[in-house]
């Protein structure tokens, strides 16, 4: 006796959110079964394997009929064919869209072409996300992208109203597509120890504060790409640096207010020009594609390893970087005030939030 | 010319891409009504057109309005070969012929496309003029309502049920034109589509003709069925109840309703000559192969051939007698109508398929049901009924052999109610009255007045019979043959289990037997009920062939022991605790067995100890089983083995689920099907019922499996559809719709629920010249019971007797059964308390095989539904098998028929039911096909915002009887 055919269609769909992330997560039906008998479903409602199985098949018949769907999220809404209530569509949606850490870490500010998605097998070893789900996942970040490529207005914006995400997603969506369009480099060992949600916090103040739609918002691509003009601007802080009187009025300025309110004091006094050089050299570079594609390293490698090296704690970074921004207010023969604010800005937030203790 | 249709194509959206090169659609639409055509200009390179068409406008004959559905095309234009096809809507206009339904249709309906199924969606809008033209020789029949609802709908009264009508229409299949060979399977399937769709109006408007001829304006418990014979012909039939309806205004008193339109103006409704009964004659026996092949004895061939109109013709008796046929599609009825339950009738008759040679003359189809419908009346007349309620008829066809089948309940209806006064009742209530069965099987369902102890449950009966496979004659023979025995296992079974589970009633019995080319297939279900006042049933007695062999002796106490534990269960589950004063009984589950009615399975038997059956009338009845061989074991192992629901869950194939009153708003209709392929080369009888059994059993455990988030939760009207497709398959499809209830206040409805005026009323009516002592309503629960209870004890013998002598004479595949009771007046309210609010959403559009959505009122209704879709794929793999194949497809049925109801307005489908579902495939080629046909009635429904409990039961009861008072 072999089951031939078997269906079940409700008029209001059904769909169990289990079963759902089971597909989701690239389960195989059997495999799906597998982890729902031992999530103990079956004891709870006195039913056998074959119930079971033929549940999770129905289901996954329905999940693959909807997957179409959830490729445009606004079609869901108005399509007649399946009946789901509001709720229930926004959860598929979001659950649909939602994604690993541990696998778009290793994608982020990868191309997203044909060619990342041959390494998605290795990808899937790496990370053991299931091939299926890494493909979704790809997919996903993929259509977004294409997606609010040709679209005007801010980023975020656009990705909920295509998508129909929820905000934290869409913001989440915006910093994968920020990346990947500026290609950051995230994949090098020193950067391991960030996540993607430090990733994401620093993509958005960028977004915020670097890019063409943070001055102007009637702009193609304006959430997407840095501000050329700024970048240019930056150049001028190279004078911070180069000019040696200012450089020392600058150190000893933010020496005195700090003299006695940190027990790192002498690192920082000792580092200050090392550290100073350090980062305007990397705002003096940001025309370069190449050195943006660094930003991070170099963030990492500048600044952010030679504090660790010298053991400040969190509390010393931010005692330090307000100061060593505040500072260059009262130097008056440094006239670029604005652009340093637009610079420094994030460059505090994103250090803070890539410092780990 | 007196119709104007009018439709205005407005915009398109989701289209397929049909430009592969653009990656965009130049789509425009045409829009067809018999022989006109219009089209819309071409909106070019978009998947979301905007047409914004001028009105196109048809102006036709409302013959034609009714026949014919509007057929809209759309299309991709291509400037150098021909337009692709993208997907059709066809919309049935019937809803805008009638006043009362829709006015406008106006909405977006899914583009459909056989092999695609669903591309894309149109935004349309319909409207009709229709111009009075009072020509009495009219052939259209405009304004009619037809409803599937088994009961006097909502929110109308009946003001008067005139009785059966039926029609059928034949025609030459499509698929099976000399044509179909060289045209696209899609130009085939939408012709079919098509015919069939002409077919069901113009049978609709046939019937509606017959309905005005009556003087009713409505036809209720609208059943229409397909037969698809394959070679020869395509037969669409249809029954249903003609009834006069008064619509309910929420405002208007009772007494407005006193008046009755039709009462001058019109015939009698049960005028013996009744202008629409068909009266074929039945000379052309070649095809009905009952009276040729000698298997009918003597006995039988006077009861079915001409000799019986003829004394039927005769006979001056009763008004509903003189009716051709006092048949009822209803299954339940306002308080008052029904008097008297008998039992159920059913017949059935086997026929060879002939090709259809004139399909101007369907003589052949109708003589095959008028001869199965002579058979009931007089199964219902031997009960000492007068009429058929709970009606129904089916077919099942495999390759040339067809399977003819109606049952019923028989039953005598209130004379009053029928308004004629004519029917003579005085002696034959009296002795009704008295007589009170100790079970009762029924088609219908519980009447709401009927109290019950505790709480029902679904009875299935099932049964495999192995056939040899043969042609012609030789099969129908063999199948005829076969037919009373399955009737009487399946009965058997039902009352084994009826009595493993301490309940004495049956309701909406529907009795299916599907015949495929090596085994016939017989599935009974039912709702098992204790109605409160009928005794208890006796209990289960196994005895083994051999009486002293010990080994034996004590294999038989452990089954007894077994079945009696179960007994106890059940009664516990089902929280039956009857009154005290049966406690004797109750007690001991298994009476001590005075005298036995011995209880045979019939099929291994000779007819030689079938005449050795011991039937003594005793005072109680216990069921012997007899274990005498391993067969028997088994079947009782499987007595024992049907699972009880989970907890939390019921389940019932009756509209509601007696014991259970207060619904509340969570609904869930869902469509299941599976099919099974045997794979082993020799099986059983034995084999084939388990694994028919486990089939059943195993897709109940999957629904409550999949709505276990609903508990409590009841999953009513179950409504299992067998069929063998082909040789080796078994396929079952099951409608239901799972509803949610409210567990705390499920005991205490029936207990505070005050007596009111028309409760007392009924009764009273009823009993007039009946023995005091039932004119007592309140003390008839425990009264009758104890009082008659002698009474009772030989009718379980009497019905065993009958369907022994049925299988012992093999005439043809028809039992009758004499279940008697008395009238069933107790009161319950069945209706639910307000329930908490339902769920926003303008879109959503509720289904449901019930007659009603628990917590709201049904305020319009906005005509029927009745849709037939054919779906083929010759990428079968691609889709995702056999199972894709169909989820999709049902999953598009639903979506179309959703989106009909929304664009006549409505917001709920009521009385749906899938009517057919046959799937052919052919994996090796990739392919399958599958045609489904589903109906219900579109309905606007509010909210039940005020605590009125049921608004038109209760009114129509009163009014009804005081409108009836008012006229005789």
């Amino acid at each position: 006796m072999a089951v031939e055919l078997d269906v079940f269609v409700g008029n209001t769909t059904i769909m169990d959110e289990e079963v759902y992330q089971l597909w989701l997560d690239g389960y195989t039906v059997n495999d799906a079964v597998k982890v729902r008998m031992e999530g103990g479903v079956l004891e709870e409602c006195e039913a056998s394997a074959d119930v079971l199985l033929s549940d999770t098949m129905d289901q996954y018949r329905t999940f693959h009929m909807c997957e179409r769907l959830l490729h445009s999220p606004t079609k869901l809404a108005n399509q007649l064919l399946f009946q789901i209530p509001p709720h229930r569509q926004a959860i598929l949606i979001e659950r649909y869209y939602a994604f690993d850490d541990a696998f778009v870490r290793e994608v982020l500010g990868k191309k997203l072409s044909k060619g990342t998605k041959k390494d998605l097998d290795d990808i899937s070893a790496k990370t053991s996300v299931t091939l299926k789900s890494c493909r979704r996942q790809f997919d996903n970040f993929k259509r977004v992208f294409k997606v609010v490529e040709e679209l005007k207005g801010p980023l975020v914006e656009n990705i909920r109203q295509h998508f129909l995400l929820s905000d934290k997603l869409a913001r989440d969506y915006a910093a994968i597509v920020f990346f990947a369009n500026n290609r950051f480099e995230t994949g090098k060992r020193k950067l391991q120890y960030l996540t993607f949600q430090d990733f994401a916090f620093c993509a958005g103040q960028l977004i915020n504060n670097w890019t063409v739609g943070a001055v102007d918002n009637l702009v193609d691509d304006m959430d997407v790409d840095l501000d050329k003009e700024f970048l240019q601007e930056l150049k001028e802080l190279k004078i911070l640096i180069t000019d040696k009187d200012l450089l020392d009025q600058h150190k000893s300025l933010v020496c005195t207010a700090l003299r006695g309110k940190t027990k790192a004091f002498n690192e920082m006094e000792a580092n200050f020009k090392n550290l100073s050089r350090g980062l305007v050299n990397i705002a003096a570079k940001l025309t370069n594609t190449k050195d943006v594609r660094d930003f991070f390293i170099d963030l990492v490698e500048k600044f952010i390893e030679p504090c660790r090296s010298d053991r400040w704690t969190a509390a010393d970074m931010r005692l330090y970087l307000t100061h060593y921004t505040n500072s260059a207010h009262i130097l008056d023969t440094f006239k670029h005030q604005v652009v340093w604010d637009r610079y420094m800005g994030v460059i505090k937030s994103c250090i803070f939030k890539m410092y780990h203790d | 010319m007196p119709g104007k249709l009018k439709a205005k194509i407005v915009a398109g959206r989701h289209l397929p891409v049909m430009d592969r090169a653009s990656d965009l659609t130049d789509a425009f639409v045409e829009v067809k009504f018999g022989n006109t055509t219009f089209k819309t200009d071409v909106y070019p390179k978009s998947l979301n057109p905007q047409w914004n068409s001028e009105w196109f406008k048809f102006e036709v004959d409302d013959e034609d309005l009714q026949d014919e559905p509007l057929q809209i095309t759309v299309l991709d234009h291509d400037t150098y070969s021909a337009n692709d096809a993208i997907g059709k809507v066809y919309i049935d206009i019937d809803p805008l012929l009638c006043s009362e339904a829709a006015s406008v249709i106006s909405g977006w309906f899914p583009i459909y496309d056989t092999i695609h199924g669903i591309r894309g969606e149109i935004n349309v809008l319909i409207k009709v003029e229709l111009f009075n033209d009072l020509n009495r020789f009219r052939q259209s029949s405009c304004g009619v309502k037809f409803f599937c609802t088994t009961s006097i709908p909502r929110c109308y009264r009946a003001a008067m049920v005139h009785g059966f009508v039926e029609e059928l229409v034949v025609n030459e299949d499509p698929e099976y034109q000399w044509i179909d060979r060289i045209r696209t399977p899609r130009a085939s399937n939408e012709a079919r589509q098509r015919l069939i769709s002409l077919m069901s109006g113009e049978l609709q408007r046939k019937i509606g003709l017959k309905v005005l001829e009556m003087g009713g304006n409505a036809v209720v418990g609208y059943l229409q069925c397909f037969d698809l014979e394959g070679e020869s012909g395509l037969v669409v039939r249809a029954i249903g109840t003609a009834c006069t309806l008064d619509k309910l205004t929420s405002g208007s008193a009772p007494s407005t309703n006193t008046a009755l339109p039709t009462s001058s103006s019109s015939p009698p409704p049960f005028s013996p000559s009744k202008p629409c009964s068909r009266q074929s004659s039945s000379s052309d026996t070649d095809l009905s192969l009952t009276p040729k092949t000698g298997m009918g004895s003597g006995g039988s061939a006077g009861k079915e051939a001409g000799p019986l109109k003829t004394l039927l013709r005769q006979q001056t008796q009763t008004a509903l007698e003189q009716r051709e046929f006092p048949f009822f599609t209803l299954t339940s009825f306002p308080p008052g109508f029904l008097v008297h339950v008998g039992g159920v009738v059913s017949a059935r008759s086997v026929k060879l398929l002939d090709r259809i040679h004139n399909p101007d003359e369907p003589e052949t189809r109708d003589a095959w049901w008028e001869e199965i419908r002579q058979e009931i009346k007089s199964h219902a007349k031997a009960l000492g009924c007068h009429a058929v309620v709970g009606y129904s008829e089916s077919t099942s066809i495999c390759e040339e052999v067809c399977i003819l089948s109606a049952s019923g309940t028989a039953a005598i209806l209130n004379p009053r109610y029928m308004r004629e006064g004519c029917l003579d009742t005085g002696s034959t209530d009296h002795r009704l009255f008295l007589s009170v069965p100790d079970v009762l099987f029924t088609t219908i369902d519980m009447p709401p007045e009927a109290a019950v102890t505790g709480k029902g449950c679904l009875i299935q009966a099932r049964l495999c019979r192995l056939k040899k496979k043969a042609q012609g004659e030789v099969n129908a023979t063999a199948i005829s043959n076969l037919l009373p025995f399955m009737e009487y296992e399946l009965h058997t079974q039902l009352m084994n289990k009826l009595k493993l589970r301490s309940m004495n009633a049956l309701f909406g019995l529907h009795i299916q037997i599907s015949v495929g080319e090596n085994m016939l297939l017989g599935l009974a279900s039912a709702t098992g009920v204790y109605l409160t006042a009928l005794p208890a049933p006796g209990g289960i007695q196994i005895a083994g062939k051999t009486p002293g062999d010990l080994n034996n002796e004590h294999h038989i106490l452990t089954i007894q022991k077994r079945i009696n534990d179960t007994i106890a269960k059940n009664k516990e589950l089902y929280q039956i605790n009857p009154p005290e004063l049966t406690e004797e009984l109750v007690g001991s589950p298994i009476p001590e067995p005075r005298q036995r009615s011995r209880l045979l399975r019939s099929h291994s038997e000779s007819s030689d100890e079938l005449s050795e059956l011991d039937l003594s009338h005793g005072k109680k009845d216990a069921f012997v089983l007899e274990i005498d061989d391993t067969d028997a074991v088994e079947d009782i192992h499987s007595l024992l083995t049907d699972n009880s629901p989970p907890t939390g869950f019921y389940s019932c194939n009756t509209e509601l689920m007696p014991g259970i009153y207060n619904w509340t708003s969570g609904v869930q209709m869902f469509t299941s099907v599976r099919v099974f392929r045997l794979i082993h080369a020799n099986l059983t009888n034995q084999g084939l019922n388990k694994i028919f059994t486990d089939l059943c059993e195993n897709l109940l455990k999957s629904f409550y499996f999949k709505l276990r988030s609903m508990i409590p939760c009841c999953l009513c009207h179950l409504n299992f559809t067998v069929a063998v497709p082909e040789e080796e398959l078994i396929q079952v499809a099951v409608t239901a719709v799972a509803m949610t209830f409210d567990k705390d206040h499920s005991q205490e409805k029936s207990a505070d629920k005050p007596t009111t005026k028309e409760q007392l009323q009924f009764p009273l009516e009823l009993c007039a010249d009946s023995s005091s002592s039932n004119n007592q309503p309140s003390s008839k629960i425990s009264g009758t019971a104890s009082v008659d209870y002698g009474s009772f004890a030989d009718r379980c013998s009497t019905w065993l007797e009958l369907l022994r002598l049925k299988a012992h004479t093999i005439r043809r595949g028809s039992v009758k059964t004499s279940r008697r009771t008395q009238s069933l007046a107790h009161s319950a309210c069945i209706h639910a308390h307000t329930p908490p609010c339902m769920p926003p959403g303008v879109t959503v559009v509720k289904m449901t095989p019930l007659s009603f959505l628990p917590g709201t009122r049904i305020i319009k209704y906005l005509g029927i539904i009745n849709m037939f879709f054919i779906r083929e794929t010759t990428s079968l793999r691609e889709e995702g098998g056999v199972s894709g194949f169909l989820h999709s497809f049902i999953a598009e049925v639903f979506a179309m028929v959703r989106a009909h109801v929304a664009a006549l307005g409505g917001n709920a489908v009521v009385s749906y039911s899938m009517k057919e579902c046959v799937l052919m495939e052919n994996p090796n080629k990739n392919q399958a096909q599958c045609l489904i046909n589903v109906s219900g009635d579109a309905v606007i429904c509010v909210k039940e915002t005020d605590q009125e409990p049921m608004p038109s039961t209760t009114n129509t009861g009163q009014t009804c009887s005081s409108g009836a008072d008012g006229a005789t």
